[in-house]
């Protein structure tokens, strides 16, 4: 299908850099990761203890001390773990925030940068169905995939969200009149909680990344829909948030079709 | 009790944010108060190097006849300046908590420049909520 030499990349994975592409990684080679996460020289900050002339004993204490200062690595830990995988917020917060300040420095308009905050998020949507597929059906008899569009909209604003951001969406609504349409309503989402949007980027709505990961979610399944956020602020919820599901029609031909 | 005023001294000696609560001291027009914060900048230098015996923190309150100016430097340089009377007991808790609110709402908001003024308008509600409490 590809031309040979000339690697096809799909749109939604090419469109920040392309320094994600497998050719590039082996920059990432040797030198800098071994000084990065390597022991300390021997004797600068963990010193040899004298052995004593009581005994020799002592002396298998020093590759002990050397080995429990290895970190374990994200790939060494078990994936179906959740309870201690979590990641402060403020860690999250700072990266976040350097993903947006970086995204700005490359768009032209709110519009451009709301759908660059969209691919980003639709690339970690991708990883995130996978994995929670994985926790949730991998050790399950009859794992299962959902093929209806209400459940897969149920499950992603409760039992989704509420694995990857700790809440469950605060809504779920239908619009009234036009039968395509969908929202998830979050009142204070996690991930804006400290951004304040400055008045000359008028409504611009960072929480376009979480639209993306829902679009890649629904992508994933195979409900094609264009899913964007918008800022819905309210007397009591100044941060409110919608995300807006537009659903292909194809989506709702098949519903249509399965009923 | 009252808390006058805020003001928050970048590490270069600007004022990168200042805000009356409650009346009781003159009011200043902007180019003032950035010359006073400059001018309270360096006292606060002299005051950190006088110290006989090694490292200082430098002054910490400043009291007048009718209010008092409490002074609080972070480990990376930046001061946060309360005004309150000269009764007000809880500027240390009021100073913590707002140095708070700046590390969550200004420090992790993308669309600020560090070292810059701030004008983030969740920093000002929280600011606005602590003074509040502590009022």
């Amino acid at each position: 299908m590809y031309t040979s030499g000339q690697a096809v990349v799909h749109p939604r994975l090419s469109v920040l850099s392309t320094s994600s592409l497998p050719s590039e990684h082996s920059s990432l080679g040797t030198a800098s990761s071994t000084t990065r996460f390597s022991l300390p020289p021997s004797g600068s900050s963990t010193p040899v203890p004298m052995p004593t002339s009581a005994s020799t004993l002592s002396l298998s204490k020093t590759p002990m001390t050397a080995v429990n200062l290895v970190r374990p690595n994200i790939y060494d830990r078990p994936l179906n773990k959740t309870r201690t995988s979590e990641v402060s917020l403020a860690a999250f917060t700072f990266l976040f925030s350097e993903m947006i300040q970086y995204t700005q420095k490359r768009v032209n308009g709110v519009a451009d940068f709301e759908r660059k905050l969209n691919t980003l998020g639709y690339r970690m949507g991708l990883k995130m169905l996978e994995l929670h597929a994985w926790r949730t059906e991998g050790t399950s008899k009859a794992p299962k995939r959902e093929t209806r569009f209400l459940t897969v909209l149920s499950t992603i604003g409760n039992v989704m969200w509420k694995a990857f951001f700790g809440r469950a969406m605060d809504a779920i609504q239908k619009s009234v009149t036009k039968d395509d349409e969908f929202m998830l309503i979050e009142n204070d989402p996690a991930i804006t909680k400290f951004i304040s949007i400055s008045k000359d980027m008028g409504s611009l709505s960072c929480s376009a990344l979480t639209a993306g990961v829902v679009e890649a979610i629904l992508d994933g399944l195979g409900f094609p829909a264009r899913v964007t956020a918008h800022n819905v602020p309210t007397e009591a919820n100044p941060n409110c948030t919608t995300i807006l599901i537009k659903l292909d029609r194809s989506v709702l031909d098949r519903e249509e079709a399965l009923k | 009790m009252a808390i006058f005023g805020l003001w928050i001294i970048n590490k270069a000696g600007g004022l990168v944010y200042q805000k009356n609560f409650a009346d009781g001291l003159s009011k200043l027009s902007p180019n003032e108060y950035l010359v006073l914060a400059g001018t309270l900048h360096g006292i606060h230098a002299i005051t950190s190097r006088l110290s006989p015996a090694g490292s200082s923190s430098g002054v910490q309150i400043i009291e007048a006849e009718s209010f008092k100016m409490n002074i609080f430097l972070t480990a990376t340089g930046t001061k946060f300046v309360l005004l309150t009377s000269l009764t007000d007991t809880t500027a240390d808790t009021a100073l913590q908590r707002i140095y708070e609110a700046y590390a969550d709402y200004v420090m992790k908001n993308p669309f600020h420049t560090p070292e810059m003024p701030i004008r983030t308008e969740r920093f000002d509600v929280k600011v606005a909520e602590i003074i509040k409490v502590f009022a």
